[in-house]
């Protein structure tokens, strides 16, 4: 990793006191959660939101799922993660709730019309029901 | 988009799990407004490439050459005789080990989707993911492999497996020569991904 992504990644390492890391730094039980860490990473970069911010919402997305009854923090930390960072860019207007729907489930479809073992690319008409 | 995440199993299309669909909506629509660049985002994920999943490949193959009755189990049956190391998770099924010697070399290939076996290999590295290197490796694994700076002798032939939604497969490498008397545990560190992926062999004990 270039010097500057492995500074940004040890700050948010330090400000995040609860994000999951060995002496080495982060540490990821699934590849879509480094890449979740990493749309958050370039967005904060970005100026979009403060590593405090970004605290306080995860936060509150925790607490919400532990009412909700999330029984374990450890290994859902990565799950209330991908929830603010939906709610972050919703709120910060980079896009809309609808929009990140409507994209899931094109993605959804794009899948579902890919015979397996070739790679999934989303195109306009996964976008139409 | 309450955030549980379950497998979709389809009869013949591919399968992205609700989480990764979710990851995905957010990259796209991020690289569509310039916020993110999919190149930059998985620069940032290849740093922490050893750092992803149990990476439970490495114990595995250590103990296939300490352990010739693990080997033989593993050969035969890759998931259930992982089952039976308590300390590796689950695998999923059809988990297949195919085993390299002097005579055959093995590469597997498989684009994207599920059909990886990160929870054995860690990341996948960039360039497997890209469709030149399976339609390449199909056709010519040895000048893939030899890209890759591995030149294997002509009398190996060079077998390459195809991943398909029934079956996964893992690469084991072939013993160091020079670590006789090694620990599991020294053995799991020479296990790089890319030897059990068949595009390199085991890190050198003589590097260590």
């Amino acid at each position: 990793m270039s010097a500057p992504k492995a500074e940004a990644a040890l700050a948010a390492a330090q400000e995040l006191p609860d994000l999951p890391k060995d002496v080495d730094g982060p540490v990821f039980a699934a590849p879509w959660q480094a890449q979740a860490f990493a749309m958050a990473l370039t967005l904060h970069k970005s100026g979009l939101f403060t590593w405090p911010e970004w605290a306080a919402m995860l936060g509150t997305e925790i607490k919400r799922a532990q009412a909700a009854g999330d029984p374990d923090r450890g290994d859902t930390y990565y799950r209330h993660w991908l929830a603010t960072l939906e709610r972050m860019v919703a709120e910060k207007g980079v896009t809309s709730t609808e929009t990140l729907h409507r994209t899931r489930d094109a993605w959804d479809r794009a899948a579902d019309r890919t015979p397996h073992g070739r790679p999934i690319v989303l195109t306009d008409a996964d976008f139409s029901d | 988009m309450a955030g549980h995440d379950h497998d979709h199993h389809h009869e013949h299309g591919s399968e992205l799990s609700e989480t990764e669909l979710r990851v995905r909506a957010l990259e796209t629509v991020l690289t569509e407004k310039g916020y993110v660049d999919p190149a930059a985002l998985d620069a940032i994920v290849e740093a922490y490439q050893t750092r992803i999943g149990p990476r439970n490949g490495a114990a595995v193959v250590a103990r296939a050459w300490v352990d010739p009755a693990f080997r033989q189990a593993l050969l035969d049956d890759a998931t259930k005789a992982i089952g039976t190391l308590g300390h590796v998770s689950a695998v999923g099924d059809h988990l297949v080990a195919v085993a390299n010697t002097l005579e055959r070399h093995n590469v597997i290939v498989c684009t994207l989707c599920s059909c990886y076996p990160w929870e054995m290999l860690g990341l996948p590295p960039v360039w497997y993911k890209a469709a030149p290197y399976r339609s390449r490796v199909v056709k010519d694994p040895r000048g893939v492999l030899a890209d890759f700076g591995l030149r294997l002798p002509e009398t190996t032939e060079i077998r390459v497996w195809d991943s398909t939604a029934e079956t996964r497969f893992l690469v084991l490498p072939m013993r160091p020569e020079g670590t006789d008397g090694w620990s599991e545990a020294e053995l799991a560190e020479l296990v790089t991904r890319d030897s059990m992926i068949g595009t390199g062999l085991p890190a050198s004990p003589s590097a260590k």
